[in-house]
């Protein structure tokens, strides 16, 4: 019984990472006062990106780092036009989702169906030796122990620093912030594309880990998840972590109820996902003044200085 | 002065695409023959193109009701696909055939999109739940089920277990206009829609005060305009017009069902009603022009042999584009005077 515990706590924790770091970025991205649509667009060219880097070098590291410089690249995009150039950010969001996605599919032609196999690592090999908890230590990747070191250090640098009180000062009030001295555009950038560098580890860890595998469209709707759980994490990264979990759990309760033979078509029970998110979303924001108290009140609204 | 920046939002596209076919080794002038003069140098190729305009127009013209008000109705593409399931499913499985079919189909799907977007428009209203969010998630959702009948209950047994429904009777299909093209009836419907479309925003109180509602809510509150009915309305003007494009699809070019009943027409038509500045005659433009952009992206498949998805690298860009082109057009550069304010002083 224990072993189909610790399955089912593995493959939750599984399934829930790519969500962990791009609703994480995207908690960053909100804090400072933009809202990016674009998550899904930049998740699917970090995918394809991982991918052709990683089947290229060998490394999954590498494909990581080129996930997160594209990821980032494409925020940049979305930044000069909703940013520099005050546009409405819902529309150059949704730009950016759907430029994004066609990137993808451009950049994957060739690739589609191809998987990626890597040689073992040696590191694995050596943790698995160890005593009693060697065996399941291995059998999460590394990036799920570094998206907990994300967490925790996201959550030091918000609330816990001083630029992390800046940032959070030009998403509440940005003409405040502009008036103290604070650069307001440059933090609103970097904000915006840590945000993007994160969505791109969340695709290349899909691509890469997950499923090793390139098929288009492959996110397959988990940016959008992960735009709404900042939403119903009240944009706190301790309600974004368990969200993702939760997320996790219920894409692991799909797998597992497929496995037992429950007589739900496999469509049925993939469309379980949205069909909680837009649930969860509801018991959260039913309660106006708790969104208010926790929404970056600048959320979405450009910024201009005037002289 | 307001159709500057999609005029020049769609030459920018247009020149990006030429520099992707140099950066491809290809002949730019013969590329850009290849995707914009070719696939409408026939009268079959013009008639493709106004039915791919059909539902990009109808749509946008939807969904610009609603943008006007500042209701962010994302879920057009999930609210055809109801349409479709709806209009689809009452021709395959309840009624048979006759002269009523095609008019129930017609009402079915157009009531099949309301009910889905009713669902965000009412999460929205009673819940504050952010329709965005909703509405796009509930795409994924109908696109589930679609995939979920045309798969199962709803395949054709006699279908080569290829995953399709049976043809649709003659009576359920829009008949068609011109011999010889797949043009059919069903463009008559996106004309009536933009004219509807165009009266209630710039002749009706209704319009004004959606109107107003979205350049200054405010402003509407205070004039005693409700926010909850601007979103009824421009969800529900959203999800008929997706419903009856989804009508639109299964009664015309499909002829039957499918597991995805649309090209992503749901999404591009956000763009289209932007192009076209949320006005109904000028979306009739800009869904021409995305149409052929859907043209290309299918030449663009057979010539270059790309994913048909690359067309949405062209749609967001199209979007980028049109966001940029109104600053510029709309405002005028100064370099910041602040700071020589500040050198002054200190």
């Amino acid at each position: 019984m224990s072993g189909v515990l610790i399955s089912i706590v593995i493959a939750t924790l599984v399934a829930g990472t790519p969500l962990v770091y791009a609703a994480l970025g995207e908690l960053v991205t909100e804090k400072s006062g933009v809202l990016n649509l674009g998550v899904e667009g930049m998740m699917l060219t970090g995918a394809i990106v991982g991918f052709i880097t990683a089947t290229a070098t060998q490394s999954i590291w590498l494909g990581v780092l080129a996930a997160m410089l594209a990821g980032a690249l494409l925020a940049t995009l979305f930044a000069v036009i909703a940013i520099t150039l005050v546009a409405n950010q819902v529309a150059a969001g949704l730009a950016l989702a759907v430029f994004g996605t066609g990137l993808s599919s451009l950049l994957g032609k060739g690739y589609t169906g191809t998987s990626l196999v890597l040689p073992p690592s040696p590191v694995a090999a050596t943790v698995s030796q160890v005593a009693w908890v060697g065996q399941y230590l291995t059998q999460l990747h590394p990036l799920v122990y570094l998206s907990w070191l994300l967490f925790a250090a996201i959550s030091y640098f918000l609330y816990r620093t001083k630029a992390g009180l800046v940032l959070r000062a030009v998403g509440e009030s940005p003409a405040s912030a502009h008036a103290i001295g604070y650069p307001v555009v440059r933090i609103r950038y970097l904000a915006t594309m840590f945000g993007g560098a994160m969505a791109g580890v969340a695709g290349a860890y899909l691509a890469t880990i997950y499923t090793a595998i390139w098929t288009e469209g492959m996110t397959a709707g988990r940016g959008w998840i992960a735009l709404a759980l900042v939403v119903f994490a009240t944009w706190r990264p301790a309600r974004v972590l368990l969200g993702a979990y939760l997320f996790g759990g219920v894409t692991t309760a799909q797998l597992f109820g497929q496995v037992a033979g429950i007589p739900v078509p496999p469509e049925v029970m993939s469309s379980l996902p949205f069909l909680a998110t837009i649930i969860v979303l509801v018991l959260i924001t039913r309660n106006r003044t708790l969104v208010r108290m926790n929404a970056p009140p600048a959320l979405g609204q450009p910024f201009h200085a005037n002289g | 002065m307001q159709y500057a920046s999609p005029l020049i939002a769609v030459l920018l596209t247009a020149v990006f695409g030429l520099l992707l076919c140099v950066a491809a080794g290809r002949n730019p002038w013969a590329a850009l023959y290849t995707f914009t003069i070719s696939p409408v140098s026939t009268l079959y190729g013009v008639s493709e193109l106004l039915i791919k305009a059909a539902p990009l127009i109808l749509i946008a013209v939807g969904l610009a009701i609603g943008f006007q008000a500042n209701v962010w109705n994302i879920g057009a593409e999930g609210q055809l696909t109801i349409g479709a399931i709806f209009s689809g499913g009452l021709a395959l499985h309840v009624a048979s055939d006759g002269v009523l079919l095609l008019p129930a189909m017609i009402i079915a799907g157009a009531v099949g999109g309301m009910v889905w977007a009713a669902l965000p428009a009412l999460l929205r209203t009673r819940f504050n739940a952010n329709e965005i969010l909703v509405s796009l998630m509930l795409n994924y959702v109908a696109q589930l089920w679609l995939s979920y009948l045309i798969y199962g209950p709803w395949r054709d047994p006699q279908g080569f277990n290829f995953p399709q429904s049976k043809p649709l009777v003659a009576d359920a299909l829009y008949p068609i206009l011109v011999p010889g093209t797949r043009l059919n009836a069903g463009v008559l419907i996106v004309l009536v829609a933009v004219i509807v479309g165009w009266f209630v925003l710039k002749r009706t109180f209704v319009g004004f005060q959606l109107r107003v509602t979205g350049l200054a809510e405010p402003a509407a509150r205070y004039a005693g305009f409700s926010t909850t009915r601007a979103i009824w309305i421009g969800m529900l003007a959203g999800g008929a017009a997706a419903g009856l494009a989804g009508v639109g699809e299964v009664a015309g070019p499909l002829g039957q069902l499918f597991p995805t009943a649309s090209p992503g027409y749901g999404y591009a038509a956000i763009i289209v009603a932007f192009l076209g500045r949320l006005s109904p005659i000028g979306i009739l433009f800009s869904g021409l022009f995305m149409s052929l952009l859907y043209l290309s992206g299918e030449a663009a498949q057979i010539e270059l042999n790309l994913p048909s998805a690359t067309t949405g690298l062209f749609q967001g860009a199209l979007l980028f584009m049109l966001l940029a082109a109104d600053l510029l057009v709309n405002y005028t550069i100064v370099v910041a005077p602040a700071r020589r304010l500040q050198e002054k002083i200190s």
